[in-house]
């Protein structure tokens, strides 16, 4: 499953027809290999070589920039542990110790079951959950060694399948047509989003008429 | 592919990068280009300098003798600004402030500081960095007494350290192909080599990964740094990241000695340097030329000169008796050529014996056998060229166009064999012409090349057709295609004025006769067109112009004109003689029973093999004057061993009629001798006396008879023209016939345009190696010289001596035949050739010879790629792999003409000489 399937490759098209400079679709198309096979194995990017018009060098010199692009193979589960400042100060250091043992892994490496990547990570902007991990990118904290060992259990076990993105997984939206939008069509969008929002909006104020007594939600 | 660089292009004609444009500039100033460019001036450390406007800062500050320290800089490409080395203090409005000069146009006034305390401190800084993670391994390393790091770093360098964690290691070196080695933890990331095989080789199968202090430079997994020019990588990084495998742990730099020269590996004649430790050639390196390699060499020019020290190498004169060439002395070899040679001559003449080759010889070799064939054997039927080129007459007689005007042309008309595969450096010359400034490329060709994707028209012919195709693109009806439409129309604009027309035989598997053709059609229907001829051996050019060519004489002059020669040499050959294919022809009839081949191997470059088969077993003497045996050795009679480039000093001449010197470093193996000498002592064999004691009277004899060569002397040779090289004839000659001073100021020589990218030179001077080291031998009078690929002075371009007159008939076209496919037969880089194969390095690049052929044709014989097949010819039938290429039109396919193996399957094989097209059928083979 190296190459791109049907469907990803008829995506990759729709995606290489959004920019005038076929290049310009190198990451997007990194990112699509990735959410396909979990990490850009050698066959994808010489794929996405192809298809954007370069050297598969250069598709590596690219992905292997970004530390969210994988050019090697990682766990199911990639779990950052943040020890920049804020996280070090709340027992990031710590956590990832714990981490190490409770995985039996180093940063870096994968389980053996190929469930786990541990990592390292500088701040992913998660301070105020100081210290924290970040699953897949999913933020979780702040974490004690026992919050950790549970998150892991529930990863384990496929509670978390929800709101964890599937392995490899960049971006939540995934960009279903071209750029040739009509106005109709966008006239229709702003038509239901504006029905939407007002609907929203009575809803809102018939609950504030039912609790109209006090008492604040928790 | 078009964008222009944000930088003033460093190829463009008047606007040269740095350095080169000290001869430029000087000789300018001297006469020929017009408008005298606008100056401006700067204050560089208080001091008043002139600089061109749009220039680099770096490149002004190094013509007015101030050197900015620099890595990533290079005047040949785009400037990036990554290394940070050059910063320097430019004035703004809030005072001075650091700037990198590698990224800082000149302006008017603009005031400038190159050695303040900031800028010290900043140096220090920026070098300080670079050094965090450098092993510091100089003691170990190629680089080291050359480097510009190392040096850089002791001229501008803290001289301390503040780092004492531990460095970053990776594995090394590493080979990011099989000619080049990658050393990442000596790497400073300065892009050069990146940017290199990316903007100006158009490969890029080398790039940066990962980031920060983790950034290295490497290839695609399993996919190696695969091209031609590699070898350039090499030459331009600044520090001992990149060695090449030809050189590693081979010399010191201090110990390297040098001689400027030109290579004769092909007909483009790239200018280098050749460098040699303890009596052996262990370098070539590129010098800059603005006129033709723009400082690079492709991977053969550079690497072939192992050859010369190849175990296979001729070392002794070798005569055959019971059927092995045993060595024997050179007296006893000569006088068994005099001897059979007089044989031949008393019963059957002088038509009987014939001269093949002298590719490889130098422009004064060349002329001593002319002498020796025309006046002393007197036989008129010599050839330099095996069938697979161009009639010397239209070479010589056609309006010329030099490199630069062809990557200058209005409209560049390309008509040849793939630049890439047979002249390399003028693919880079081409594509960077394209890159730069939009050059306007018009490819006519029978398969995709290197140029399609360049080209703003590609048009295909089928072979035989191409006379059809120039008449459909200049012809009266306007072409049907709207691609053609729109070529005719820039083509014939202004009666195609400022069109050049690269002129060359792209496949050997045709005859001469349609391109003959084309060119007389272009010639008639664009009478403004200027033509550069692609002629693709060494030193062909030279050797035509030496007069190794039936019905010439030295200087492009006809047989039948050449009076002073006919006095001089005591008699000429009466009537024109044959060339190559009528020579080979009247061999096989018997009728030609002596051949020397000058360094020729008719078995593997004539393009009908069986034709020079049955020649080589029916000719009585077959006298080889070689430096390598080759595929037909085993048909020769007596070996002549020869000097090897860099074992001799002369002059070559180029494709475009450059003469440029080819110096000498290291002495003749064995017994081996020059060629001209060669021709010399076999003159005195025979009782004649050449009247050559040393190459210095043949430039005295040439410059006096032929006119082309007039000022030619040894003293010119020595001086600045020499040096530089020149079109013939010179130009802007004195009232007495000597050539003009060059303005006083003026430095002769080439320019040093990157000083990071010829080391040795700059490192090995400045710390007084042994006297030869960096000094560039010959340095004479300075005489006038040439600007822009011309004589300064007057100069009204190279007159043509002979004019050629274009054949009025147009040949037939030949008639497709359905089940056929036409043969096209071009030569690759890496071959079967002699310079490839004797090099340890090169001998396993050489493709193996697969049949290339459209995917429909593969379908429609039912065989998938890869399959082997049947191919038959009238001459014959092999067994060639069959490999998809979507890049070969239907009804065409594509095969190597020369095999890597001497006795492999090859174009030659299939070809009937003279054969206006060549029709191949392919059949699947029986299984089993
Ligand atoms: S390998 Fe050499 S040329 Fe390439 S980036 Fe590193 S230092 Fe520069
Ligand atoms: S292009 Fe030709 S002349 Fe230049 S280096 Fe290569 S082989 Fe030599
Ligand atoms: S420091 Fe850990 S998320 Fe910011
Ligand atoms: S930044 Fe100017 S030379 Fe590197």
């Amino acid at each position: 499953m190296a190459r791109f399937s049907p469907e990803n490759l008829a995506h990759a098209r729709l995606l290489l027809s959004l920019y005038p400079e076929p290049r310009s679709a190198l990451l997007p198309l990194c990112h699509l290999a990735q959410a396909q096979d979990g990490w850009l194995t050698p066959e994808a990017m010489e794929q996405v070589a192809e298809l954007v018009g370069v050297t598969p060098a250069e598709v590596l010199g690219t992905a292997s920039f970004y530390d969210m692009l994988h050019t090697s193979p990682v766990g199911t589960y990639l779990i950052g542990v943040c020890t920049n400042l804020a996280c070090l100060l709340a027992g990031g250091e710590e956590l990832l110790r714990h981490a190490e043992r409770s995985l039996g892994v180093a940063p870096g490496a994968t389980t053996e079951d190929g469930m786990f990547t541990l990592e390292e990570v500088e701040c992913v902007a998660a301070c105020d959950r100081a210290p924290c991990a970040a699953v897949n990118w999913r933020y979780f904290g702040p974490l004690g060694p026992d919050a950790f060992d549970e998150l892991v259990g529930q990863l384990r076990a496929g509670a978390l399948a929800a709101e964890v993105p599937a392995h490899g997984v960049l971006s939540r939206v995934r960009r279903r047509r071209g750029l040739a939008t009509t106005t109709e069509e966008v006239a229709a969008e702003r038509r239901a989003a504006d029905e939407e929002r007002a609907a929203r909006a009575s809803a809102k104020a018939a609950e504030a008429q039912g609790s109209g007594d006090g008492g604040s939600r928790s | 592919m078009t964008t222009p660089s944000p930088s003033p292009s460093p190829s463009g004609a008047a606007e040269v990068g740095g350095g080169a444009a000290q001869a430029g500039a000087s000789g300018a100033a001297a006469g020929d280009s017009g408008a005298a460019p606008q100056e401006v001036t700067i204050t560089l450390d208080g001091r008043e300098v002139a600089a061109r406007p749009g220039e680099l800062l770096i490149a002004a500050a190094e013509r007015a003798g101030v050197y900015i320290p620099r890595f990533c800089y290079h005047p040949r490409m785009r400037q990036v600004g990554m290394c940070r080395m050059c910063l320097v203090e430019v004035k703004g409005p809030r005072g001075f402030s650091l700037q990198p000069a590698c990224f800082q146009p000149v302006a008017n006034g603009m005031e400038v500081r190159t050695e303040s305390p900031a800028v010290k401190k900043a140096q220090d800084g920026v070098l300080e960095f670079l050094l965090v993670n450098h092993p510091l391994d100089c003691p170990v390393c190629d680089k080291g007494g050359e480097c510009p790091l190392q040096d850089q770093t002791l001229t501008f360098g803290p001289g301390e350290t503040r780092f004492v964690e531990e460095k970053r290691h990776w594995s090394k070196p590493i080979p990011v192909s099989s000619l080049v080695e990658l050393d990442r933890e000596r790497c400073i990331q300065c892009d050069r080599c990146t940017r290199f095989a990316k903007e100006v080789a158009g490969d890029p199968f080398i790039t940066f990964q990962g980031r920060g202090d983790h950034t290295e430079v490497n290839t695609f997994p399993d996919r190696p740094f695969a091209s031609y020019f590699s070898g350039n990588t090499v030459q331009i990084c600044p520090v001992g990241a990149l060695t090449a495998s030809a050189y590693r742990f081979k010399a010191r730099p201090w110990d390297l000695e040098q001689v400027e020269s030109t290579c004769t590996t092909c007909a483009l004649g790239c200018r280098m340097v050749v460098q040699s430790s303890s009596g052996e050639v262990v370098r070539h390196l590129g010098v800059d030329d603005e006129a033709v390699n723009h400082s690079w060499l492709c991977d053969k020019g550079r690497f072939a000169f192992e050859a010369s020290t190849a175990p296979s190498r001729r070392t002794h004169p070798l005569l055959r008796s019971d059927a092995r060439l045993r060595p024997v002395s050179w007296q006893v070899a000569l006088s068994e050529v005099a001897g059979r040679l007089r044989a031949v001559l008393a019963t059957d003449g002088p038509g009987a014996v014939g001269v093949l080759g002298g590719a490889r010889l130098t422009n004064e070799d060349a002329y001593a056998w002319a002498k020796l064939a025309k006046a002393v054997i007197g036989t008129d039927s010599v050839d330099a060229q095996l069938d697979d080129g161009l009639p010397a007459e239209l070479v010589a007689g056609l309006p010329p166009a030099t490199i630069a005007d062809a990557c200058a042309a209005k409209v560049l008309l390309f008509l040849g064999p793939d630049p890439r595969e047979e002249l390399p450096v003028l693919f880079l010359r081409l594509r960077g012409a394209v890159r730069d400034h939009g050059l306007d490329l018009v490819e006519l060709s029978p398969v995709d090349t290197s140029l399609t994707d360049l080209a703003r028209a590609s048009l295909r012919y089928r072979p035989g057709q191409l006379v059809d195709l120039v008449r459909q693109l200049l012809g009266s009806l306007p072409p049907a295609n709207p691609a053609v439409a729109a070529a005719r129309d820039r083509l014939v604009a202004g009666g195609g004025e400022g069109v050049v027309v690269a002129l060359g035989r792209s496949s050997i598997a045709e005859s001469e006769e349609q391109t003959v053709a084309a060119a007389g059609l272009l010639r008639r229907m664009l009478p403004g067109a200027t033509f550069l001829p692609l002629l693709r051996r060494g030193n062909v050019r030279g050797a035509l112009d030496a007069g190794l060519a039936p019905g010439l004489l030295p200087g492009r002059q006809r047989l039948a004109d050449g009076g002073a020669f006919a006095t001089a040499w005591g008699g000429l050959p009466g009537a024109p003689g044959r060339g190559a294919r009528a020579l080979l022809e009247a061999a096989a009839t018997g009728q030609v029973r002596a051949l020397f081949l000058l360094g020729a191997d008719p078995l593997s470059d004539f393009p009908d093999r069986s034709l020079a088969r049955r020649a080589l077993e029916a000719v009585e003497l077959v006298v080889s004057v070689e430096a390598h045996p080759n595929a037909s050795s085993e048909h020769v009679d007596v070996v002549l061993p020869a000097a090897a480039p860099s074992e001799r000093a002369g002059t070559t001449t180029n494709c475009e009629g450059r003469l440029s010197p080819v110096g000498q470093k290291v002495v003749a193996p064995g017994l081996a001798w020059p060629d001209w000498a060669i021709a010399v002592e076999l003159a005195a064999a025979l009782g004649a006396d050449l009247g050559f004691a040393s190459p210095a009277d043949i430039v005295a004899e040439r410059a006096r008879l032929a006119p082309l060569f007039a000022g030619v002397t040894s003293a010119v040779l020595a001086g600045t023209v020499g040096r530089m090289g020149a079109l013939l004839p010179l130009r802007g000659r004195g009232p007495d016939g000597e050539l003009g001073e060059w303005p006083a100021g003026a430095t002769g020589g080439l320019e040093r345009l990157d000083p990071m990218a010829v080391p040795g030179i700059a490192s090995v001077e400045s710390q007084g190696a042994p006297s030869e080291a960096g000094v560039v031998r010959a340095a004479g009078p300075v005489v006038a010289a040439p600007v822009g690929g011309r004589m300064a002075a007057g100069d009204d371009g190279p007159a043509a001596l002979l004019s050629w007159e274009p054949p009025e008939a147009l040949p037939a076209t030949p008639p497709v035949d359905a089940y056929s496919l036409r043969l096209v037969a071009a030569r690759r880089c890496y071959d079967g050739g002699t310079a490839v194969q004797a090099s340890p390095s090169l001998a396993a690049l050489a493709a193996s010879p697969a049949l290339r052929a459209h995917p429909s044709e593969l379908e429609r014989l039912g065989v998938a790629s890869g399959t082997k097949v049947a191919v038959r010819a009238a001459p014959g039938r092999l067994e060639l792999v069959l490999e998809a290429d979507a890049g070969v039109p239907k009804g065409v396919a594509v095969l190597g003409a020369v095999p890597p193996a001497a006795d492999a399957p090859g174009a030659s094989a299939l070809v009937r000489a003279g054969d206006p097209v060549t029709e191949i059928r392919l059949e699947t083979l029986e299984a089993g």
